[in-house]
Order: structure tokens, then C-alpha cells, then sequence
């Protein structure tokens, strides 16, 4: 066991590290998921605008303004896409809400495309993240300590957000039972958009650590981190914030001992994290910590 | 939802006129083929035909699924790749193996069923008849792929089953790239030199244009048949309400595998397909995005209408391929517009989608059907000029 834990320690810190990225990406499914009952495929493409934003904006402002301003992009994309795209929609069939996900999903990374003239852009470094740092018998970037503490601590004041603030409160109220709590007079939309700009906003904190990690953005490379936070999200069972975040980190990890395996097992890094899911879609389709919900005629 | 009757007369008149239409239109594809002269305007409508053929089969197999049974599934990329793959694996020629499979040692298949048959039946008859076969071998192996994840798949409902599909294609994706695996589907580099268009011929006659036609209308026929016999209604019924169908005695699990397997087989099929109209084949191109593409191309067209499928396929891949593409050069009609550039045409095309998704979300077609009887009634009503509507899938007409 030590000695498993010795030869993989980079790829073990590779992957907490990837795997509180994938989580700050899976919260914003499962808390969609848990309100709206929508898989929201745009959110891996709102994860590469983000990147991209980053790139435009340290090309002419100073680093300080630029991350702000990626968040608050971020975050005006998320809240901008929920009401042109998924508001209209609301009493339509899911099926239709998902359509719709799926047109928005094409329709960024078509933009993306055309913006950055299908080349890969170079992500910029930002201080302190990309020094270099040794633990033990690996050396890593500083961005993979980072990570794992911002995301726990950006979870608990999500956690905290939920369980105390009146907009919480509404917001478990609204996942619970759509059609009550809107007859209890909560403004639903205004949760919506919440839930929305959240999500969003821990996407854009997500894309900041996870492209130091990687030397550019192109248009298609939210699909795969996006794919796997919703994969992350149903394993730790959909709705459940904590869920989502031990799914995430487990993916992370898992997918990174197997690229650690040597050079013919890499392809199927990404594949595992599919395999995954389907045990549990057959296993155990509420996830870890999801709740059993019974459909009525 | 409710179907118009039409009169004996003119169903019958419809189903002639379909059938004038298509003899029209393969009588067209095989002058364009072999007499009229090769211009820029026929450099640009062949490939739109052929793989706007392709597409619609492609579109059609996911509408069955995603329109007819209401199995919303994200999975064709996968079953097309499987279909690809198959298709080419048997029908490269024994001689192109060392040269395909360079760094395998030559695979392990050693023969091509395209050329075992050349060498009996001559290499007309051979070259065709070996493309068939490996055609519906390319669909079988798609169908056993999809009897066999669907059994577990299936159990799963709506967006579960969509996330589920999308995980099995992206799972595929990754097996067919695999270098342990590389001495039949050659790990992650291309297979090419297979049968493709240009081989089927008579003679000094060329069929490429008329080939995917044939086979796309055979299969497109084919999916009516089913749509309109007792299962498709056993279809419809599930789509509806599931749980009403199940109460009326429509077998569920019967059903909706037997939609999902027959699916995929025209998905693999469609996959071989367009396997022979790229004339190499690469298993990373089957991304996710090409099922969202067909998707939308459904959506477009209409969610439940064959008809709007194919529409839908003809002008998504002519606008893509050929008229939008001034979008994409830099100048409109000689007057340079500065935005105009590479990948404007997609952005546009993408709004087109959006604008279909959120205020015309039945498409196209809604869920009716291309009728020729309709047609023909409402002509006797208005007795005016006929509006000029030929559809390659003219065999819809009831």
C-alpha cells in the first residue's frame, strides 16, 4: 500500500487536484439538476468562456482587474443563458429544456470558434499558482495545493449559504417541490437565476485553477470537464452538493492512477469515468447521497 | 396529432406520383453521375447530395428513437463509429493491409469480402454486392451493440438515458483507439484504401451519386414500413404515455429495444455510409458533438416527422457545405464584410438552431409527414400552380 502510494504520489496529487476542479464544475450541475430537473450541457462551455474571457482580458488589463472581471463575465453569461435559453421553456417538456441546453452548448463553442480563429490560445499564467513546489518525491505546481483548500472552503460557505440565508432556505424549498413552493409565494425565478449565477461563479473560480494546469483553452475544451463534473454529480447523487464534491474528487483521482498506468491505458482515462457511471446509473442510480424519488401517474 | 384519411384514389394517386418523383430524381442522379459536365455548380451539389443522403438515413434512425418511441438517446455517434469500423475492417483490400495496418504488422484480418466476391463474380458485381454486404454487416455489428447495452441501458429514463447512451459512444470512442486492439480497428490512426463510391460501377458507368441514394431510400423505406406497422404504433403509444401503453398491454422492454436495435442497425448503417464517402475513417471524429449535430438536425426537421428528417439533412449540409459559405469567405456579393470569417458561418447557424429551439420548437415538419394525397387535395381545392416540393423520401405518401 505505501508502496502503491509512493510511485503514484504525483498522479494521486494530479488528481485531488483535478478533482476539486471537476467539483467547483459539478456544483453547478447538481444544483441546476436539483431545481429545474435539467442536465445543463452549456455548463462545460460556460467553463471554456470563462477560459477564454481570461485569455482577452490579461492581454490588455493588469491581473487584478482580469480575474474579476472573468468572474463577473462568467457569471453574467450563466445568468444571461438561464433566462434567454431556459426561462421560455419553463412549462415545456424536458425533453425540449434539454434541446435547448444542448443548442446553447453548440452555439458557444461555435463562438468560440469563430473568435479565436480555431486556435488554441495560450492561457496565461498567474503568479503564485504556477511556481513549482515539492512534496515528498513529487514536484507539482502550486495550483494542485491550492485547489483542494479553495474548493472545501468554497463549499462550506455554499453548504452554509444554503442552510442559513432566507434565498437558501428557498432554494431546498424549490428543489423539494417546484409547483408548492411557487403557490408559497417564493419568487422562483429569482431563485432560478441564483441558482444559476452561483453555479457560474464556481465554474469561473474552476477554469482559473484547472487552465494553469494546461497550457491553452480551444473552443471544445470545456465538453470533456464538463461531461465528467455531471458524471461526478450523478455518482455522488444529483442534487447533493457534498455528493457531488467526493464524486468529483474520486473521479479525479481514479483518472489519474490509470493514466499513471503507463502510455496504453491513457486513452481510456476518460472512458473509465463513463464506465463509472454506468455501474452506478445500474447500481445505485440515486448516487451516494442522492434522494429516492418514486414518479407519480 | 390526428391523421387526415384520404380516399383510395388518392393515396393511389400519391403513391404514383411518389414514385414518378423518385424514378425522376434517380434518373437525375445518374445523369449527374455519368453525362452532364463537371462545372463548379455540380463540384458543389454531388457532395451535398451524397452526404445529405447519409445524413438523412443518420437523422432518420435517431428520429425513430428520439421521435417515435420518446427514448431520448445520446448514442448514435457510437453505434455510427461501430458501423464504420466494421464496414471497413472487412472491405479492405488483402493487398492494402501492410500499408494500412503499418504499425500492426498488417492486422489480423486477413481477407476482404468486397474482393472475395470480385474474384467469383467479376469486379462489377463484386465491388457492389461486397459494399452491401458489408454494409449490413456494419449494421448488424451496431444492432448486437445496442441488444447488448440495451439491456441495462434501457432500464433507465429519460435524461438517465440519454447521459447513459452518451457515456457508452464516448466509452466506444476510446476501445476503438486503444492500441491493444489495434491489429483489427488500427489503434488511433486512420483506415482507409476500403471499398467507397467511386468502386461502384458498371462497366465505364459510375454509380457514386446514385449508391447512398439507394440505400439510404432503402433503409429510409424500410423505417416507414416498421413506423406504420403495429410496432410502430406500440412506439407511438410509449412515447405518448408510457405507463398507459404498458396498461393496454404494449410489452415495454420488448419495444423499446426493438426501437433502440433497429436504430442503431440504420445508424451503423449510415455510419458505413459516410465511412465511404470520406474514404478514410478515424475513430476520434465521432464526438459527442456529431450526435448533437444530428440531434439538432432532428429538432430542426421535427421531432416525430421522417419527412422533416430529411428535409432538415438536405439543407443543414447544403447550407453548411455550400450556400452559407460565403459567411465564411470574407465577402457578400464582391463587398468585403469584415466579420465575415472563418467559423461565421457556424456561429450563424447556431442562432438559426436557437431561434428554431425557443420559438418554432416543432421544426420544420412538426410531426407530419411530406403527402403527396395532401398535396394532391389541396391542389383539386385551390387548382393552382403545383408548389414545387420533391422530396427524396416521396415514399412517405399515404
Amino acid at each position: 500500500m505505501a508502496g502503491f502510494f509512493q510511485a503514484n504520489l504525483p498522479y494521486i496529487l494530479a488528481g485531488i487536484s483535478v478533482g476539486g476542479q471537476y467539483a467547483l464544475i459539478a456544483i453547478g450541475y447538481t444544483m441546476v439538476y436539483g431545481i429545474l430537473r435539467l442536465i445543463n450541457f452549456a455548463h462545460g462551455d460556460v467553463f471554456m468562456v470563462a477560459g477564454l474571457v481570461m485569455v482577452y482580458a490579461t492581454a490588455s488589463l493588469p491581473m487584478y482587474i482580469s480575474i474579476p472581471l472573468v468572474i463577473a463575465a462568467t457569471v453574467l453569461l450563466g445568468f444571461v443563458i438561464e433566462r434567454v435559453a431556459y426561462k421560455p421553456l419553463r412549462s415545456a417538456p424536458r425533453m425540449s429544456v434539454m434541446i435547448s441546453a444542448i443548442g446553447v452548448s453548440y452555439l458557444l463553442q461555435n463562438c468560440a470558434l469563430y473568435f479565436t480563429g480555431g486556435l488554441a490560445q495560450i492561457y496565461p499564467t498567474i503568479p503564485g499558482l504556477s511556481k513549482s513546489v515539492t512534496i515528498g518525491s513529487a514536484t507539482t505546481k502550486v495550483v494542485t495545493l491550492v485547489t483542494p483548500i479553495l474548493t472545501i472552503i468554497l463549499v462550506f460557505a455554499l453548504v452554509l449559504f444554503i442552510r442559513k440565508t432566507k434565498i437558501g432556505m428557498a432554494m431546498r424549498a424549490v428543489s423539494k417541490d417546484f409547483e408548492t413552493s411557487q403557490l408559497m409565494g417564493i419568487r422562483i425565478n429569482a431563485v432560478i437565476s441564483m441558482t444559476f449565477v452561483i453555479g457560474c461563479f464556481l465554474a469561473a473560480i474552476g477554469s482559473l485553477l484547472y487552465f494553469t494546469n494546461y497550457p491553452s483553452v480551444i473552443p471544445t475544451s470545456g465538453a470533456m470537464p464538463g461531461l465528467k463534473a455531471f458524471v461526478a454529480a450523478v455518482f455522488g447523487g444529483i442534487g447533493s452538493i457534498p455528493g457531488a464534491v467526493i464524486g468529483a474528487f474520486i473521479i479525479g483521482i481514479m483518472e489519474n492512477i490509470i493514466k499513471g498506468l503507463g502510455s496504453g491505458w491513457t486513452i481510456f482515462s476518460d472512458a473509465f469515468t463513463f464506465v463509472l457511471l454506468i455501474v452506478v446509473l445500474l447500481v445505485k442510480p440515486t448516487g451516494i447521497f442522492g434522494e429516492k424519488t418514486t414518479d407519480k401517474v | 396529432m390526428g391523421k387526415t384519411l384520404y380516399t383510395p384514389s388518392e393515396k393511389r394517386a400519391g403513391r404514383v406520383i411518389a414514385v414518378v418523383l423518385l424514378a425522376a430524381l434517380y434518373v437525375l442522379l445518374f445523369l449527374l453521375d455519368n453525362v452532364l459536365p463537371q462545372n463548379s455548380f455540380t463540384l458543389m451539389l454531388i457532395p451535398v447530395l451524397k452526404k445529405g443522403a447519409i445524413y438523412s438515413l443518420i437523422c432518420v434512425s435517431m428520429n425513430l428513437l428520439n421521435g417515435f418511441t420518446g427514448l431520448f438517446s445520446l448514442g448514435q455517434a457510437g453505434f455510427m463509429l461501430i458501423g464504420a469500423y466494421a464496414y471497413a475492417i472487412f472491405s479492405i483490400p488483402k493487398a492494402q493491409h501492410e500499408a494500412v495496418y503499418q504499425y500492426f504488422h498488417g492486422g489480423v484480418i486477413r481477407f476482404s469480402i468486397p474482393e472475395a466476391l470480385q474474384s467469383v463474380l467479376g469486379a462489377d458485381l463484386g465491388a457492389f454486392l461486397g459494399a452491401v454486404i458489408c454494409i449490413i454487416i456494419a449494421g448488424l455489428f451496431a444492432a448486437g451493440f445496442a441488444a447488448l447495452i440495451g439491456i441495462p441501458v434501457l432500464r433507465l429514463k429519460s435524461d438517465y438515458l440519454a447521459i447513459a447512451t452518451l457515456g457508452f459512444a464516448e466509452i466506444i470512442r476510446a476501445v476503438f483507439q486503444w492500441d491493444g486492439l489495434g491489429v483489427v480497428t488500427n489503434g488511433s490512426n486512420l483506415l482507409r484504401k476500403y471499398t467507397s463510391f467511386s468502386d461502384i460501377r458498371v462497366g465505364s458507368l459510375r454509380f457514386t451519386t446514385v449508391f447512398p441514394f439507394l440505400i439510404a431510400t432503402l433503409c429510409i423505406l424500410l423505417i416507414v414500413l416498421l413506423i406504420n406497422s403495429s410496432y410502430g404504433r406500440a412506439f407511438k403509444a410509449i412515447r405518448d404515455d408510457e405507463i398507459a401503453a404498458e396498461a393496454m398491454g404494449v410489452n415495454l422492454f420488448k419495444h423499446k429495444m426493438l426501437s433502440f436495435v433497429i436504430s442503431s442497425f440504420f445508424a451503423g448503417v449510415g455510419g458505413a455510409l459516410l465511412a465511404m464517402y470520406q474514404t478514410t475513417i478515424q475513430a476520434a471524429a465521432f464526438k459527442t458533438a456529431m450526435t448533437y449535430e444530428i440531434l439538432l438536425i432532428v429538432v430542426i426537421g421535427g421531432i416525430g416527422s421522417i419527412s422533416g428528417s430529411c428535409i432538415a439533412s438536405f439543407l443543414f449540409i447544403a447550407c453548411n457545405e455550400w450556400w452559407l459559405r460565403f459567411l465564411d469567405s470574407g465577402s457578400f456579393l464582391g463587398v468585403s464584410v469584415p466579420f465575415f470569417r472563418d467559423g461565421f458561418r457556424k456561429v450563424v447557424f447556431s442562432v438559426i438552431i436557437m431561434v428554431v429551439v425557443l420559438f418554432f420548437s416543432r421544426g420544420i415538419m412538426g410531426d407530419r409527414e411530406l403527402s403527396f394525397a395532401g398535396l394532391i387535395r389541396r391542389l383539386k381545392r385551390k387548382n393552382t400552380a403545383a408548389p414545387a416540393a420533391a422530396d427524396e423520401t416521396g415514399g412517405d405518401a399515404s
